[in-house]
């Protein structure tokens, strides 16, 4: 019953999406050309409400089905069984290909609410195209999940039991970073469509700038908390500390993060200075596309990851198929309508638009590698070439280098002015920056003597962007110059985008000065050990107690005792496991970690000697800096999310008044 | 000066053709760097003996191939898929007369005997290979995948995967009938 | 101060590179620690074709495996880090390298990182010149010239101190 009233709720959403992404659309062009009194537009609030209403009863009705373990329905007899503890139960509802859709189009109805329900700033035919777009947008995600992937379709005769979820999907940081991503990719469809919206009026300005930031700050938080906790969770759960692969699917997040990073700064551009409007168009549109783009990948089956959903050629044809009409749809348009787009200020190439477009540039370009990397074995194999494969040593090779220099300029941006900057007085504040980076790298130097350069230079690189994004911050506020009273009131009014900035940059320094440590300077110890052997690692002494079997509510685990100690005083107690999951018989590996600022050690179990030894094998880690990864991510999100917060985004410009006719003019002043 | 504008919906369009391509293709399968070379060189046991009986199979080296077009095929007791594809191995090795060589994976030999006895032994001859090496000198990389050698003793086709039917007729059949007797 | 003597312990241990050992035994290990080096590094290097995006350094796979205990066998019996990955080539293809070798079918992908920034970079050259060019040429970016009922407006609303809610 459930079921088939969640199906029902699909296809009434369906109908609305059809009506949101028709006649608010007709009734703009009607307006437009004057024939419209604005009813039909009318039609994109409402219909965005119900949509949402309909859609969000369907995923409640889908959890409702995982809770309560109804095996009757197809992909919770193939995701859960009844063992499952209830936070998987919930988490596998989204943990496979239908589900996972069923979020994404849920999602995509909540920003549209949104814009309908916050957006009132936004002139009504603009707000209108906008919706009419999300609307077309949700319907071909709905009419696809309708025609190839419905939750709801019945399972008969019904098993007594169900399939386990991937034990690898059991877990608190796994569970939860789709949703978070998903809000990622679908929160740049509001960008996309405010995008198509813009070109379509044929006018793109300061306020489209200031309209289209708020949603895409969110849109970009979100994909970074979801990317960060990805990388987290790959960390903790496989067992050697490795935290990126350049795996497929990692890279088509990653691509739409690069992307959306560069149309946050673009934005800046176009509502300061009224530039660069048609670069900033295409990446609003680039941004969603290369989401879409990342959808195909994981569900089609045309690139093999570890990440993929179970693929389906017949999925991946309809995919291809919406694919090409909406990207192909708003790049005809933009190569139609962006010309049009021209002037603004103009400003010298040193200066904040400067650093700002040359930051574009290299995210750019850093995207396009990432692509052509991750894309090279399929288009070489599409036009008959050899099969090669393109692993992270490409991607070392060729993305680094390009990080290192926006690194650099990232740090004196924020030192210029607007339209002309002064390079000599910028750097006059940087010298004591400069200084500290120097000392760091020295100090690197003294204590990694032996170790790999490029742990320097990147240390060195996070440094001088740390340093100089604090120096920045200092002289806003006039510290050490001004008396402490001036900073203080300085620091009140410092608007909130400022201390975004500041936080976001900071965040990122920290972000590659902790993936350096985590990936150069890591120290590993494998041998076989009985109880009472020490292993000595990161400044620990490590010793191995015990072994022993315990249970999980649905697992099987046999567990290591490790005692810590440091300077002979015992420290911790590392428990880590092996587990085999009851139902699919598969096993996981459970590290165990103790964190430091410094670094993490790290203790896998591995298998149990052949002979009879009572021998284990155990594996020791210790890798330094990491955990200022996770926090370095943590502050930029913050950043992002204080930026969001910042009043004059959600003020917003003032209504645009309608550019009087010349004739409407005559007649008045006549 | 307006063309630069066609510029990303041009390249969305070669991409999208590489993804329509892309979708015909398997990227599951790689193909055999060892097509067009001779076999490699190579001399496996037979099926071990069980306690004082007669060791099986006869034993498989490179000396067997090149006196006409032969099939090689790697499986194992333990591989599920193999079970799928034995009856068109068997079909293949009866009512078309082609010749079959085995080569025994990783396998113990009571289970190897049993699953041979009970579902069929289509093979001329058949090596244990025990530490997986001559597996690796095929580039083999999953089980089962099947080999097809012509009569010079030159590698010509892989098969990764099970057999199933219509590899049986489509592909194997006539590449055997091609090559020759 | 604990923490510097913390460093300094881990880089009496240290050493250099890559470090991933997801899946090595500790009877693979070779007694030889720069012979084990050289084989992690190669490992490194090696897909494993059994389970996706895993080198066979981290793979837990019976072929990651065999093949890990392959390239220490050559190692040992002295051939150079090419051969050793000639030899698993020769079976397995380019495929298995997860570095592109560079051959004609690789210029693309390698060449084509650089050449998109040079692009790019001369996109960017280009926009400055034009806006040089643009900026000299006349108007400097200004708007055209008013008309003459624009410039009455333009009076009347001077006249009247501007309407209501006009700036942000």
């Amino acid at each position: 019953m459930i079921a088939e009233l969640g199906h029902f709720a699909l296809i009434l959403a369906f109908v609305l999406a059809l009506v949101q992404g028709s006649l608010p659309l007709a009734g703009a062009h009607r307006h437009a050309v004057g024939r419209d009194d604005g009813g039909w537009i009318a039609f994109a609030g409402p219909a965005a409400l119900g949509q949402f209403v309909f859609i969000a009863l369907a995923f409640v009705a889908l959890t409702a089905l995982f809770v309560g373990a109804d095996f009757s329905v197809m992909v919770v007899a193939a995701n859960a069984n009844s063992q499952l503890p209830l936070i998987y139960k919930i988490s596998a509802v989204w943990g496979h290909h239908e589900g996972s859709m069923v979020l994404w189009v849920l999602i995509l109805a909540l920003f549209g609410l949104c814009v309908a329900v916050f957006g009132s700033n936004l002139p009504a035919t603009f707000r209108a195209r906008a919706l009419g777009v999300q609307g077309l947008i949700s319907a071909g995600f709905l009419f696809f999940m309708l025609l190839t992937s419905n939750p709801f379709a019945r399972l008969v005769p019904a098993p007594a039991d169900g399939r386990d979820l991937n034990p690898l999907l059991q877990d608190p940081g796994l569970a939860f970073h789709p949703p978070f991503l998903y809000v990622g990719y679908v929160g740049f469809s509001m960008a996309f469509s405010f995008a198509i919206a813009a070109l379509m009026e044929g006018r793109v300005d300061a306020a489209w700038a200031r309209w289209v930031r708020p949603w895409t700050l969110a849109a970009w938080c979100a994909l970074t908390l979801g990317i960060a906790m990805g990388s987290w969770w790959a960390y903790y759960e496989l067992g050697w500390g490795g935290f990126w692969f350049w795996d497929p699917v990692e890279n088509a997040s990653l691509i739409p993060w690069l992307v959306g990073t560069a149309l946050l700064h673009s934005a800046i551009v176009v509502e300061k200075r009224n530039a660069l409007k048609s670069w900033t168009v295409l990446l609003a549109i680039l941004a969603f596309s290369f989401s879409l783009i990342g959808t195909f990948l994981v569900r089609s089956g045309v690139l093999t990851s570890v990440h993929a959903f179970a693929t389906d050629p017949a999925r991946g044809v309809f995919i291809l198929v919406l694919l090409v009409a909406v990207i192909g749809g708003s790049l005809v348009l933009y190569a139609l309508r962006a010309p049009a787009l021209t002037g603004g200020g103009l400003f010298a190439p040193v200066s904040r638009e400067g650093t700002l477009l040359l930051n574009n540039l290299l995210m750019t370009a850093a995207a396009a590698t990432v692509l052509l990397g991750t894309l090279y074995p399929l288009l070489l194999d599409a036009v008959g070439g050899p099969k090669v494969s393109v692993g992270p040593p490409f991607f070392n090779a060729t993305f680094l280098p390009l990080m290192a220099p926006m690194v650099a300029v990232m740090a004196v941006g924020p030192f210029l002015s607007w339209k002309r900057g002064d390079l000599a007085g910028a750097f006059s504040r940087l010298y004591a920056v400069l200084g500290l980076a120097a000392l760091v790298a020295l100090a690197v130097w003294y204590f990694y003597r032996g170790g790999p350069v490029l742990a320097l230079v990147a240390l060195a690189a996070a440094a001088w962007l740390l340093f100089a994004t604090l120096a920045e911050f200092a002289d806003r506020l006039g510290l050490f110059c001004a008396p402490w009273r001036d900073s203080l009131e300085r620091a009140r009014r410092l608007p909130r985008a400022a201390y975004g900035m500041t936080l976001a940059h900071a965040g990122l320094a920290l972000v590659i000065a902790g993936a350096t440590g985590a990936s150069l300077w890591r120290e590993e110890h494998i041998q076989s050990s009985l109880p009472g052997d020490a292993v000595t690692v990161g400044g620990y002494e490590v010793i191995l107690e015990g072994v022993r079997q315990v249970e999980g509510p649905n697992y099987l685990a046999d567990q290591a005792q490790f005692t810590v100690r440091r300077e002979g005083r015992e420290v911790t107690l590392l428990e880590p496991e092996k587990r085999i999951y009851a139902v699919s018989a598969m096993p996981t590996t459970e590290a165990a970690i103790r964190t430091t600022g410094w670094g993490d050690l790290y203790v896998v179990l591995g298998d149990a000697s052949e002979d009879d030894s009572g021998a284990w094998t155990t594996r020791m880690f210790f890798t330094p800096l990491v955990v200022w990864m996770w926090i370095g991510s943590l502050l930029m999100v913050a950043g992002g999310l204080l930026s969001l917060s910042d009043r004059r985004l959600r003020v917003g410009a003032p209504r645009r008044r309608k550019a009087k006719r010349t004739s409407d003019l005559e007649k008045e002043t006549a | 000066m307006k063309w630069k504008f066609l510029l990303p919906a041009a390249i969305f369009a070669a991409v999208a053709v590489a993804f329509a391509v892309g979708l015909t293709l398997d990227s599951q399968r790689l193909p055999s760097a060892l097509i067009d070379q001779p076999v490699p060189q190579f001399e496996l046991p037979p099926i071990a003996a069980i306690d004082d009986g007669d060791p099986y199979g006869g034993g498989f080296s490179s000396r067997n191939l090149g006196g006409g077009v032969a099939l090689v095929n790697v499986f194992a007791s333990w591989c599920v898929p193999c079970r799928v594809e034995h009856p068109q191995l068997m079909s293949l090795a009866r009512d078309h007369g082609v010749s079959i060589f085995g080569i025994n994976q990783k396998d113990k030999p009571e289970d190897a005997r049993a699953w041979l006895e009970r579902h069929g032994d289509p093979y001329r001859a058949i090596g244990a290979d025990n530490d997986g090496r001559v597996s690796i000198d095929w580039g083999v990389y999953g089980v089962p995948e099947t080999f097809v050698v012509d009569a010079e003793g030159r590698i010509r086709y892989r098969h990764v995967g099970p057999i199933m039917e219509r590899d049986l007729t489509g592909t194997l059949l006539s590449m055997t009938a091609e090559l020759g007797p | 101060m604990r923490a510097w003597a913390v460093i300094f312990l881990s880089v009496l241990v240290l050493a250099s590179g890559t470090q991933r050992a997801g899946a090595v035994e500790p009877s693979e290990v070779l007694s030889d620690p720069a012979l084990e080096e050289r084989a992690r590094e190669i490992s490194q290097g090696l897909r494993c074709l059994v389970c996706q995006n895993q080198t066979i350094d981290d793979s837990n796979a019976g072929l990651a495996k065999d093949l890990r205990i392959l390239v220490r066998e050559r190692l040992m019996a002295g051939d150079s880090d090419q051969e050793v990955m000639a030899f698993i080539t020769d079976r397995y293809g380019d495929f298995v390298l997860l570095k592109p070798p560079l051959k004609t079918g690789t210029l693309l992908l390698w060449f084509g990182p650089g050449a998109i920034l040079l692009l790019g970079a001369g996109a960017l050259a280009r926009f400055y010149a034009n806006r040089r060019r643009q900026g000299s040429a006349g108007d400097g970016g200004a708007a055209k010239p008013l008309s003459e009922t624009e410039k009455k407006r333009l009076q009347s609303l001077l006249k009247n101190g501007g309407e209501k809610g006009n700036n942000p």
